[in-house]
């Protein structure tokens, strides 16, 4: 089955092409790019005039909350979710249930996303320690071997810096990327909003920046000391973004991310208790988010993902510090990529490298290029489709959106996956 | 939504209460002076008035307390309201009943107002959000976010002795991280344009960026209670050792309990309040909680006055008679 797209704009992350082309999809790969007087001939043809052509988006951390927690959402909900937003790649941490520690698990959720997904790549980020306990060492080579592409102990800190020195000595003796969230189990206690005037006024307990930047510069002193290639993810703080621009700029094997709700939302969102701003690490300081951004800009964060944790309705239907962490992002992602584009954050290419190239790179996944010989994993996006958000008409199973009522520009019009049409809308 | 929206009317009548934030200088002057006028039901021999007849008020305690919920009722009863008291904790939610759940199979039974305190900060909001339109929420306590009865009454009880807020300087000493009384201390006296409101403590004890809420930060004693007509002093509750906060009662005393000695640095004619129980010889030494400046068991008095000015605001229906035949 060959595919051509005509007359796109492409919009290529690593900057090689640019302006309008013709792209000639086959056996699941581009197999050429050229310019619009190119003639190439395909079973089926495409006419993007208009639009934008880009690489699938690759979301570094997305719970589908399978298996374990059907009520909140599962591989088919959130697959058919990733591809009707253009996201082609989804990472998936290890603390489903029961955790990502062993192979079955990972062979479960292969299974499952060949039963039942809609053709979105998902990849089992594995458990760092057994159950997620931070005592014993997962059995990081055979998950490796059957297709854990990094390690991880998600939101579950290793209490032991002995045991998370060699659990980072091991997983990089095995080849692997090894994944942290930093966070400090104890500063954060049962935190739920940024320690500032907002969380005082409303009385919430509050989560210092500590309870992330302490543990982050443990986590570097670790990769100094072991020289474990280390992602770091959903960073939320000013001071976090300036330790890993000086821990990059001594040449450590650092790279780090942000959730993309930390780009737009602040603590001063919560509002009136509202259970659905209700994130871990919490939603931020205006300063923080401004240098998460600055941070985005000089390359000191490589990456955005959406961080998706999609809830059934109840899990938030709650006083803000009994409800559940977390938002619903893979509706929004792309929306709100889109956005930073529009207020100049970033120019178009970049941006989506963010969201493509360097996830994928950092990764070691193969989708994420736009160039030839790459996976055909690519996303047609009309620039000028207009949309307001509403959790109702989310494809996720998750309706725990921030984002009610916002207005976004750009919207996926196709998604094709190995070269292949998964979704048109 | 703005507080102010859920809390008040189009026509700017109270319809819930559940912080002093989000409300205007009139209202709580309304209250007071509606108190005022329940003060003297309190001292007559027939101590009812028949404002919320044939209405039902149900106390929905999540946290067990015994003085607040036993003020509320009093209130209730005086006001004539049909009365059910529940304590939560030990039924419903246990057997795993959600808080929606329980809420709504009270509704059923035709409840008025909710009279409800619970562990989480922004569950008065939470309720208020979710019961039925005319269906009226009076926050009793809220997690470490807001108190506004018990403000009010001390407000009630500042009036009385001193009258105009706006010569007065306030210092509330003690634990005011954990604590919702004086977040909507301090919000009721800045609304009511108090010259000076101070808070005194350990840093341990003082939450983050408190200065944001109109209030001079002191970290001893001694300092924090020259001038002032009013010390408002908190309770100590003793899990705060155990969390690191504090090394011990004694040192906390010997920092921060009041004795007449550092009275003395206050005003002469200053008065000394404390929203009960009091720990003697921790926050407070016995002969200043039995002195001729404590107005304590004075307030405990007030709290029913105040919590009857709030109900009949809420849920009675046309302008107040308080002297009303019962």
């Amino acid at each position: 089955m060959s595919l051509l797209i005509r007359n796109a704009l492409l919009v290529d992350p690593a900057g090689r092409h640019s302006g309008k082309g013709n792209l000639l999809l086959q056996k699941g790969e581009i197999s050429a790019i050229g310019s619009t007087r190119k003639r190439f001939s395909a079973r089926r043809t495409i006419d993007a005039q208009g639009a934008w052509i880009m690489p699938g988006l690759v979301d570094c951390q997305a719970r589908l909350r399978d298996p374990g927690q059907p009520e909140k959402a599962n591989i088919e909900s959130e697959t058919a979710a990733a591809v009707r937003n253009g996201i082609t790649t989804l990472c998936v941490p290890p603390d489903t249930q029961p955790p990502i520690d062993n192979s079955a698990t990972v062979e479960l959720i292969h299974h499952r996303n060949e039963m039942f997904g809609q053709r979105a790549h998902v990849h089992p980020i594995g458990a760092l320690t057994r159950g997620l306990e931070g005592e014993q060492l997962s059995n990081m080579a055979s998950l490796r071997a059957n297709g854990c592409i990094a390690f991880s102990n998600a939101r579950h800190p290793l209490a032991n810096n002995l045991v998370q020195r060699r659990a980072m000595d091991y997983a990089a003796g095995c080849g692997s990327l090894v994944v942290i969230q930093p966070l400090d189990p104890d500063l954060l206690g049962n935190g739920c909003a940024h320690e500032g005037a907002i969380a005082t006024r409303l009385g919430l307990p509050a989560i210092p920046e500590a309870a992330e930047t302490a543990a982050l510069a443990k986590d570097i002193e670790l990769v100094a000391q072991t020289g474990a290639r280390t992602h770091f993810g959903q960073l939320s703080c000013a001071r976090s973004v300036d330790m890993i621009r000086r821990a990059k700029a001594k040449g450590l094997p650092i790279t780090a991310d942000c959730a993309i709700h930390q780009l737009f939302l602040t603590d001063h969102d919560i509002g009136l208790f509202d259970s659905n701003k209700f994130t871990i690490p919490p939603l931020r300081s205006q300063a923080d988010r401004d240098a998460l951004r600055e941070g985005l800009v000089d390359g000191t964060i490589d990456c955005l993902c959406s961080d998706h944790q999609p809830h059934e309705v109840d899990a938030k239907l709650k006083p803000f510090p009994s409800a559940e962490p977390g938002i619903s992002g893979l509706d929004t992602l792309l929306g709100l990529a889109l956005r930073l584009v529009d207020e100049k954050l970033l120019p178009l290419p970049e941006l989506v490298a963010k969201l493509t190239l360097n996830p994928a790179t950092i990764l070691d996944l193969p989708g994420g290029r736009l160039e030839a010989g790459a996976d055909a994993d690519l996303i047609i996006v009309d620039p000028d489709a207009h949309w307001i958000c509403r959790a109702d008409s989310f494809v996720s199973k998750g309706k725990n959106t921030a984002f009610e009522g916002w207005d976004f520009s750009g919207s996926v019009t196709h998604t094709i996956v190995g070269g292949e049409v998964v979704y048109q809308a | 939504m703005p507080d102010s929206d859920l809390q008040l009317d189009e026509s700017g009548k109270l319809r819930h209460f559940l912080s002093i934030e989000g409300l205007n200088q009139a209202i709580l002057s309304e209250i007071l002076d509606t108190a005022d006028s329940f003060t003297s039901v309190t001292d007559r021999t027939i101590k009812k008035v028949p404002i919320l007849r044939g209405k039902t008020v149900a106390n929905l305690f999540f946290e067990a307390s015994t003085r607040t919920r036993s003020t509320f009722e009093l209130a209730a009863q005086r006001l004539s309201a049909d009365i059910l008291s529940l304590n939560v904790d030990t039924s419903a939610t246990v057997k795993g009943e959600s808080l929606l759940d329980t809420l709504q199979n009270l509704e059923a039974m035709q409840i008025d107002m909710f009279v409800i305190r619970h562990q989480d900060s922004g569950s008065a909001h939470f309720f208020a959000q979710h019961v039925r339109p005319g269906v009226a929420v009076l926050n009793a306590g809220d997690g470490q976010h807001a108190h506004p009865t018990q403000a009010m009454l001390d407000m009630y009880t500042i009036r009385h002795h001193k009258h105009d807020f706006t010569r007065l300087r306030v210092a509330i000493v003690g634990d005011i991280l954990h604590s919702r009384v004086a977040r909507s201390q301090i919000h009721a006296l800045n609304l009511l344009n108090t010259a000076e409101v101070r808070i005194v403590a350990p840093r341990t004890l003082i939450p983050v960026d408190a200065e944001a809420l109109g209030v001079r930060v002191f970290e001893d004693l001694e300092a924090g209670l020259e001038d002032v007509d009013v010390v408002i002093m908190l309770r100590l509750q003793r899990e705060r050792m155990r969390g690191a906060l504090l090394p011990s009662e004694k040192e906390y005393f010997r920092r921060f309990g009041l004795s007449q000695e550092r009275l003395a640095r206050a005003r002469p004619d200053a008065i000394v309040m404390h929203p009960g129980p009091a720990n003697r010889g921790v926050e407070i030494e016995s002969s200043v909680m039995d002195g001729s400046q404590s107005v304590i068991l004075q307030q405990v008095s007030f709290g029913i006055a105040v919590r009857m000015a709030v109900m009949s605001m809420i849920v009675g229906q046309s302008g107040l008679q308080a002297g009303g035949d019962a």
